[in-house]
């Protein structure tokens, strides 16, 4: 108890607090720009840390890591970019919120629910880690494994009326995320024998190509601004907070949840905001507007992925092992603080420990008012003609999906995946399966062989499992079903005209609905062949991925069959020639150097195709290549360089 | 060979100066920032190293220039060295930071594997040792009571075959250990955390893991140390590790069981992989067509900061008691250490496959 008053009264210190509110501007920072995280963060502050005061260097480092999570807000929910992993479920309804015209709304929610999230966590965290370790430790490979399957059975909420549209994606998700090292044997698949693919492909790509490239590409198509309602910003911050009060108990929930999530290790961040995004889905009576702008689907992951952050400080700091990429960051730098995780910080270090979590605490705090300061103006950008912004938003994608591995494979793959996501979002396929499928992929194959080889085939009738197990029937798999039944029973009583608008939705079919068939049949077949002569621990895991996928396939054909479909037209065509577009240019980028095709490319969009002023054009991309160079030089950030870009650069320091 | 004589020549020329023109190496002028690849994320093992290094080096070369940590991760380290083997610049701007998985891909022939030692001068060279320790269940109080583990059988977490863990995975062998190895660990850490679970019975760590995470554990008895992997002296014999100096070394281990010294193929492989793997656990490397004036540059500050008392310091803490190895040593070790000739190839390509169906 001294020692949690003790840690209080340090980090109130002008010192302590000084240098925690520069963690958190530069967490700020890098959460807001897509594709920087921690890691982008750490490089900034590491040439600080080293020899710091251990408490003082430990509260920046808390500052950093414990807002990214909140930062990484206004992409989303602007732009439909997920700034990080950890706000991939916000894109869902906060983006359709924002095209509603209440970004600020939006953002308001999701930061309050960040805020309280946060806390949430770290009250968790401060009693929790005292008792946490043979908690922590219960989780056994097997448990582990029941968590991915608790994850994975989130695809039955998000399927959105088609089981087998999200079974399938979600086994092509599954299909995916098994390119690159067997991780029972160390084997190579599915890897074409491209260097780019053995280290399977990065998340930061696929998350952008399914969401945020289909999204500009079908926005560009209407060519409006993003919010297509009239402007009633005035009203958004207040309802943003209402919405969040009427839903504390949700918040709460997710919080807890969260916090929970992230402190067993080996799951990882990524997909507490699907599940909690779920959750949301399934206890709300009336779901309909999920997808479509739901402020619920903003609050329930905004809480948790905070928490989280908070949460994952637990097997970091008791055992040394890294719950998520932001919490690896932070080990190392307490490695370099000379801080050595363990128990020993909850013995003889618990005056840091308490450190870190009023740090946590106050960062979360700060982190959202800060924020909240500045959501007024961000929002605003949502009323430009969208046109003005793409150059902006293709310049900022292009650079988030380059810091994945900084090779030309990060734009040929985020290409590739966008052309999936825009066939997917013009048949209606969800989305967020293939994505929950493609993050757990490695997870359940790893755990389920461990789990097998440590415990043979009585791993199933430990405790946790089972108690895993009767969560995942009772929670995720039980109220879809029930709910679906009482639809059917209230149609059956009273047929509501909406609902049979809905049913005539459900039963179209489109070209993309048979492109997206051919390209998982085909890809499934292909893997099947590929990895047949592989040992039995290699296969075993992509085979089962490919029957899922088969099996959907054949099920959602005979239904076609079957039953009488209309045939819609798709723009399909249009769509991919946008992504011939893409291609042309992201090689631009490659090819003459990032800095300099930003100011090109971005010149001439903005004068000819958005007929912007000579001025306004030349004043963007200024702007949008003192921003690259500035982030370039200060967090060592790196782009294609390209032909010209080494003599723009060396130009513009003789220049200054 | 070349890179032999270059180092010859380096060396000649670098008495040369410092009988000759005293002041002429002293006005060597270096880039205004020196950019230290990492072919690992941040965070890990070899980035904290380095970035625990950088700050001493800033201080040690002249001129004081900016090192900065270019983190290139990928490939278990091979993405960023090949980058660097195909870009880095020879004026010494460009200097590269490696561990154990950027040398053993090399050693075992991995087809992504596009550079070459030979391109390269090692700067210094930081060592590192590993403990061998087993649940306290087992009844086995030390490795006194070895034969106790015979006919059990052992899980151990493990990353991959061709990781780290190789030579401990030969040391188990030829001690007639029945281990089984559960793969798929992401870290020699979550191996750890499986020991702790106690999923796994037997668990191995690198010196600086073992003395900040498991030596609580045997403190508490729920671990209980076999042997260590001993370190290489300047003579290239294995001798106890000073970090672990009432442990004995696997060889102790293995003479106390059998009554005879190990050897044979088994043992040859074990001793290239540890020296490559422990000896060179992490090194610092320079292209070797930079000028000669710069690599002593270079030379003289890893000495004068392997000599600073600060340094000594903050080694003890981050590395260990080991001494790191620099200079022509370090080229001569290293090479050959790297070297594996076509018969142990086979024979270790042969035993990759047979024990874990793995090919090279």
């Amino acid at each position: 108890m001294i020692e949690f008053l003790s840690a209080l009264d340090q980090i109130m210190s002008v010192t302590h607090l000084t240098y925690l509110i520069a963690g958190v501007l530069v967490g700020l920072v890098v959460g807001i720009i897509p594709g920087l995280g921690g890691i982008a963060g750490m490089s900034l502050l590491l040439p600080f840390l080293y020899g710091m005061e251990p408490s003082v260097g430990l509260g920046m480092l808390m500052g950093l890591v414990a807002v990214i999570p909140t930062g990484d807000t206004f992409t989303s929910v602007l732009m439909g970019i997920p700034g990080s992993s950890s706000s991939q479920a916000t894109v869902m309804d906060g983006f359709p919120l924002a095209k509603k015209g209440q970004a600020a709304r939006a953002l308001s929610a999701a930061f309050l629910s960040s805020m309280i999230g946060g806390v949430v966590g770290a009250i968790v965290l401060s009693v929790f880690i005292l008792v946490a370790r043979p908690v922590v430790l219960a989780f056994s490979s097997a448990e582990l494994f029941m968590l991915t399957l608790l994850g994975l059975s989130v695809v039955a909420a998000l399927s959105g009326g088609n089981v087998y549209k999200g079974l399938a994606a979600c086994g092509f998700g599954l299909l995916v995320g098994a390119i690159g090292g067997a991780p029972a044997t160390g084997e190579f698949r599915f890897t074409l024998d491209i260097d780019y693919l053995y280290d399977g492909i990065p998340l930061v790509v696929v998350g952008l190509g399914i969401f945020a490239l289909p999204e500009i590409i079908s926005l560009l198509v209407k060519n409006s601004a993003i919010a297509s309602s009239p402007n009633k910003l005035g009203h958004g911050l207040k309802q943003g907070f209402k919405d969040v009060f009427a839903n504390l108990p949700l918040v709460g929930k997710s919080s807890i949840f969260g916090s929970l999530i992230g402190a067993i290790p080996g799951l990882g961040g990524s997909v507490v905001d699907w599940m909690t995004y779920s959750f949301a889905i399934n206890s709300s009576k009336d779901s309909s507007q999920f997808g479509k702008g739901d402020i619920r689907g903003v609050i329930a992951p905004e809480s948790a992925n905070n928490a989280c952050a908070s949460g994952s400080m637990i097997p970091t700091i008791l055992f040394g092992v890294p719950g998520s990429g932001a919490a690896a960051v932070f080990l190392g730098g307490m490695l370099l603080l000379g801080i050595q995780p363990g128990v020993s910080m909850i013995t003889t270090h618990l005056d840091l420990t308490y450190t870190i979590i009023w740090s946590l605490a106050l960062a979360n705090i700060l982190g959202a008012l800060f924020c909240i300061c500045f959501t007024r103006p961000i929002s605003l950008l949502t009323y430009i003609k969208f046109s003005v912004l793409t150059p902006i938003i293709l310049t900022l994608i292009l650079f988030a999906a380059y810091q994945a591995t900084r090779s030309l494979g990060d734009f040929i793959l985020l290409g590739v995946v966008a052309a999936l996501g825009v066939m997917m979002k013009g048949a209606n396929w969800p989305r967020p399966a293939f994505l929950i499928g493609f993050v757990l992929s490695s997870g359940a194959e790893n755990y389920f062989f461990q789990s097998i080889q440590f415990y043979g085939y009585s791993w199933f009738l430990r405790p946790g499992v089972i108690a895993i197990a009767a969560l995942i029937i009772v929670g995720f798999v039980l109220p879809p079903i029930l709910k679906k039944r009482q639809q059917k029973n209230d149609v059956k009583a009273e047929p509501t005209p909406q609902e049979t608008k809905k049913d005539n939705i459900v039963k179209t079919v489109s070209l993309a609905d048979w492109g997206i068939i051919a390209i998982m049949s085909v890809c499934a077949i292909y893997a099947l062949v590929n990895v047949w002569d592989s040992s039995m621990l290699t296969k075993a895991f992509p085979i089962i991925a490919i029957a899922i996928i088969l099996f959907s396939v054949v099920m959602i054909v005979s239904k076609y069959i079957r039953v009488k479909h209309t045939r819609i037209p798709s723009d399909l065509t249009m769509n991919l020639i946008y992504i011939a577009g893409f291609f042309f240019i992201a090689y631009g980028y490659y090819l003459f150097g990032f800095i300099t095709t930003t100011f090109v490319f971005s010149l001439l969009f903005l004068k000819f195709l958005a007929k912007a002023s000579y001025l306004k054009s030349t004043t963007i991309a200024i702007c949008l290549v003192i921003f690259l160079v500035t982030i370039g030089r200060v967090m060592n950030v790196d782009f294609p360089e390209g032909l010209f870009d080494p003599y723009l650069l060396s130009a513009i320091k003789t220049f200054i | 060979m070349k890179k032999l004589s270059k180092l010859l020549g380096v060396s000649v020329l670098t008495f040369g100066c410092l009988l000759a023109l005293p002041t002429k190496a002293q006005d060597t002028e270096l880039p205004s920032t020196i950019n230290w690849t990492i072919p690992f994320g941040v965070g890990g093992g070899t980035d904290v190293w380095a970035r625990f290094v950088a700050p001493h080096l800033t201080k040690s070369l002249p001129g004081n220039p900016t090192v900065v940590i270019k983190n290139q991760p990928g490939g278990g380290s091979i993405t960023g060295t090949n980058l660097f083997f195909q870009r880095a610049k020879s004026n010494g701007e460009d200097i590269l930071g490696t561990s154990a998985s950027t040398l053993y891909p090399f050693m075992l022939g991995d087809k992504r594997v596009r550079y070459n030692f030979d391109k390269w001068i090692p700067l210094m060279a930081s060592p590192t040792g590993g403990v061998v320790y087993v649940q306290p269940d087992l009844g086995v109080a030390s490795a006194n009571d070895i034969t106790k583990l015979n006919g059990v059988t052992l899980p151990f977490g493990s990353q991959s075959p061709t990781g780290l863990e190789l030579p401990v995975f030969l040391a188990f062998e030829m001690l007639g250990l029945d281990i089984k190895p559960v793969f798929g660990m992401k870290s020699r850490g979550a191996g750890r955390l499986a020991f702790e679970r106690g999923e796994a019975k037997i668990d191995f760590q690198t010196s600086s893991a073992y003395l900040s995470s498991v030596v609580d554990l045997v403190d508490n008895k729920k671990a209980v140390p076999l042997f260590s992997l001993g370190i290489l002296n300047n003579k290239g014999e294995i001798v106890r590790d000073p970090a672990f100096a009432d442990l004995p070394t696997f060889e102790e281990v293995y003479f106390k069981k059998f009554g005879k010294q190990p050897s044979g193929m088994e043992y040859t492989a074990y001793k290239k992989f540890l020296a490559a793997g422990f000896a060179f656990q992490k090194v610092i490397f320079i292209p070797a067509d930079t000028p000669n004036d710069i690599i002593q540059t270079y030379q003289k500050a890893v000495k004068q900061m392997l000599q600073d008392p600060a340094f000594i310091k903050d080694s003890e803490i981050q590395v260990g008691p080991y001494e790191n190895i620099v200079g022509i040593d370090a080229a001569q070790y290293l090479s050959d250490a790297i070297t594996v000739s076509p018969e142990l190839y086979t024979w270790i390509s042969d035993w990759l496959k047979t024990k874990f169906d793995y090919k090279l």
